[in-house]
């Protein structure tokens, strides 16, 4: 049967695709070009933090820097990467369907994304947005003169490409899982992108609305948020938040899900302890709607919702560590590989942990009220984002990139690579928490000379985390035409998508619809 | 439309339901907010509203919902015939005949200065408090009436297709219709209960 790679070759059938695999495949073309954006922008202004003045770039466009990063990383990159490329690629492989249950929205969904980020791209060549990517008002509504408009316009129509694959996934996953696969027989990937759609689903109306209102507040005229008025900024805090914590666990659960597949896989066991990893991403989903306050405990919100806000955001440890302890659990007296996607999934567990760690210091009133918006809390969510996040696409990349492809690509070159990421992410982020100790505070392009040899450090990691990203990107590409023929299961994994289709897949995704009988672990 | 697309498209739709109501929720959460901070100036601002045009787009959408009940009860049968035309395309009027009426509604008030930017024009010492509300009425209002469009779109399209998903349709407009249920007390009837 043909793969779904060769059936039709003209750029037409790809960009009319209605095939949640290459569907898939133009989210990882898109995903791709804005990490490399979104990671040029970082490496700029760390090179600006090499010395404590101004070197290279104004404070003005030190500021247009950042934002550009947060903007692409986190509403181009981090948010749709996983879901967009694995979700899409991979759910319907796992339940044993033949495409996602609304194949033309899916495809929606991705002209909406590619449509939102050619704006936010526009927003940054015509002369760029230097809000910080909170577009906090009345900064954003009322004193800048950059593209915000732009920018928020793009960040809305990408909004809906959010809501879209969430409402796909959930129908999906409900609707379309082979006869025999009961909830609790599925991959813990599926799992996971059930309670990341859902997130997706209720969550990312709220930064819709609210962001319309900043754009109503600077077109029309229209500001609820302006405090000339009587409006309340604060107000839109909350409701930014009130998006923006969720949409930290749409970034980091994802991720959760890849690691449970390749550490089943490479330990050759069931998951420990499955519905309690399965439940604890929902758990963590629900929880993640009522933390957002601990953003804002320095704002002038009240003291006695701060400290709601602080004991709500210490339970998020909870099913974050049942998560962990789980997956050390599976790894004891387990036939461990360290193969490509193995050491991804391990890099992200210590990672995760040293993020979350930390994450319980600053949900602490009295220590996030001295490190507020210093580099203590950059360093923190750089360790859950892209330690955590990064680590994991990459590690999903690895896993099933013989699945995407057909090929394998040079394992050893994998491991170099992971192991100059592992590196290269410490030593970039890890002074940032000694600089935030020592009061140096975020979105400043300068800062007293005794406090350099920590941003040397972490300048130097970055560009070391600069080659560890495109040594895959070298590799992987050149795989496709030169890489070794990879077989229907090359890892010797369980799971519809390993067992019971050819790598890569034909369209239909199987050659007869699977039938299952058995959990999606079955490892002994 | 077979039986398991007919099952997909319903889930879908609440599904987008649910992400519709967190839509609207923050604009009736910030109307709450103000309201609660802002008593005497959203009471006043109420009294300037258009009641009678209100209680009449009440009654009109509150028609057409049971207009667009009739039309998916006749596609139930398995053989819609003429009767379902009929019923969407009196639901699309009676949409529509909202619409003008709002529309008439922001005419008068734009003649009356009631529109917030730098045209607004109100005396007293509520000013301020009054242009909230009704920044929040245009947005709410104005947010409603894209939402009707779409849904007069959606059974037009309804009314020609005969494999269009009415029942998911159906919810959309029922959905739009309780909208309004919630809008007409919070903007109408402010002063007027006391």
């Amino acid at each position: 049967m043909k793969s779904y790679l060769t059936d039709g070759v003209t750029v037409r059938s790809w960009l009319l695709t209605r095939d949640h695999k290459r569907i898939a495949w133009l989210y990882l073309t898109a995903a791709t070009f804005f990490f490399f954006v979104g990671g040029t922008a970082a490496l700029l202004f760390r090179l600006e933090l090499l010395t404590p003045h101004a070197d290279f770039f104004g404070a003005d466009n030190y500021n247009k820097l950042f934002t550009i990063h947060g903007i692409i990383m986190v509403f181009f990159f981090l948010i749709p990467s996983i879901p967009g490329v694995f979700g899409n690629f991979l759910i319907p492989l796992m339940i044993g369907a033949e495409d996602v249950a609304y194949p033309r929205i899916n495809l929606l969904s991705w002209y909406l994304y590619i449509g939102g980020g050619l704006l936010a791209m526009a927003a940054i060549l015509l002369g760029g947005v230097d809000t910080g990517w909170t577009f906090y008002t009345p900064l954003s509504s009322i004193y800048l003169n950059t593209y915000v408009t732009l920018a928020i316009c793009g960040i809305f129509i990408n909004g809906f490409s959010s809501i879209l694959t969430g409402l796909n996934f959930v129908t999906t996953i409900h609707r379309l899982r082979a006869p025999g696969l009961y909830w609790h027989r599925l991959p813990l990937f599926i799992w996971s992108m059930y309670a990341t759609s859902v997130i997706m689903i209720l969550g990312t109306p709220v930064i819709a609305i609210t962001l319309l209102l900043v754009v109503a507040e600077r077109a029309l005229h229209l500001g609820i948020f302006d405090p000339r008025l009587g409006g309340d900024p604060l107000l839109f805090q909350h409701l930014f938040w009130a998006y923006s914590h969720p949409a930290v666990y749409i970034m980091i659960l994802p991720s959760m899900g890849v690691v449970n597949e390749i550490i089943a896989c490479f330990a050759r066991k069931r998951i420990f302890g499955y519905s309690f990893v399965a439940y604890s991403s929902l758990f963590i989903a629900i929880l993640g709607f009522l933390v957002w306050g601990h953003h804002m405990f320095v704002s002038g919100m009240s003291m006695y919702a701060g400290m709601v806000f602080s004991l709500l955001s210490y339970l998020v440890a909870v099913p974050s560590a049942i998560k962990v302890f789980n997956w050390t659990a599976t790894l004891y007296r387990g036939r461990i590989t360290l193969s490509t996607p193995m050491l991804y999934a391990l890099g992200f567990i210590g990672l995760f942990t040293m993020g979350g760690l930390t994450g319980i210091m600053l949900a602490a009133l009295p220590v996030d009220v001295h490190v507020h918006d210093t580099y203590f809390v950059i360093a923190h969510f750089h360790y859950i984002m892209v330690g955590g996040a990064v680590m994991g696409y990459l590690g999903a990349l690895h896993f099933w990139w013989p699945k995407m492809t057909g090929r394998m690509y040079p394992d050893n070159w994998g491991r170099l690579a992971a192991a100059i990421l592992f590196f290269g992410f410490n030593l970039t982020f890890f002074p940032q928490f000694i600089l935030g100790y020592l009061g140096m505070p975020r979105r400043y392009h300068a800062y007293p000379p005794e406090l350099q040899v920590w941003n040397v450090l972490s300048t130097a990691g970055a560009s070391i985390l600069g080659v560890g990203y495109l040594l895959p990107f070298a590799y992987l590409l050149w795989s496709l035409r030169w890489g070794a023929r990879a077989g229907p299961n090359p890892w010797g994994a369980t799971g519809l998508e390993w067992r019971k289709t050819s790598s890569p897949p034909p369209t239909a995704n199987f050659e007869e619809s699977p039938v299952v009988t058995e959990e999606a672990y079955a490892y002994e | 439309m077979n039986e398991r697309a007919r099952g997909n498209s319903i889930l879908g739709m609440w599904i987008f339901i649910a992400t519709e109501i967190v839509f609207f929720g923050v604009l009736l959460l910030s109307y709450a907010i103000y309201r609660w901070a802002y008593p005497y100036g959203f009471a006043e601002a109420s009294g300037h509203t258009q009641l009678l045009k209100g209680t009449l787009n009440t009654a009109v959408l509150l028609t057409s919902s049971l207009t667009m009940a009739l039309a998916v009860r006749e596609a139930s049968t398995g053989r819609p015939g003429k009767a379902q035309s009929v019923w969407l395309l009196a639901t699309a009027a009676l949409g529509a005949a909202f619409l003008v009426i709002k529309g008439f509604e922001y005419r008068a008030e734009f003649a009356e200065h009631l529109v917030p930017g730098p045209g607004f024009v109100y005396p007293g010492p509520l000013r301020g408090q009054v242009e909230i509300f009704f920044k929040l009425y245009f947005t709410l209002t104005g947010i409603h009436a894209i939402h009707l469009t779409i849904g007069c779109l959606l059974v037009l399209w309804c009314a020609r297709a005969a494999r269009a998903p009415i029942e998911g349709v159906g919810l959309y407009w029922h959905f739009v219709d309780l909208v309004w249920i919630f809008l007409y007390p919070l903007i109408y009837l402010v002063k007027r209960c006391g």
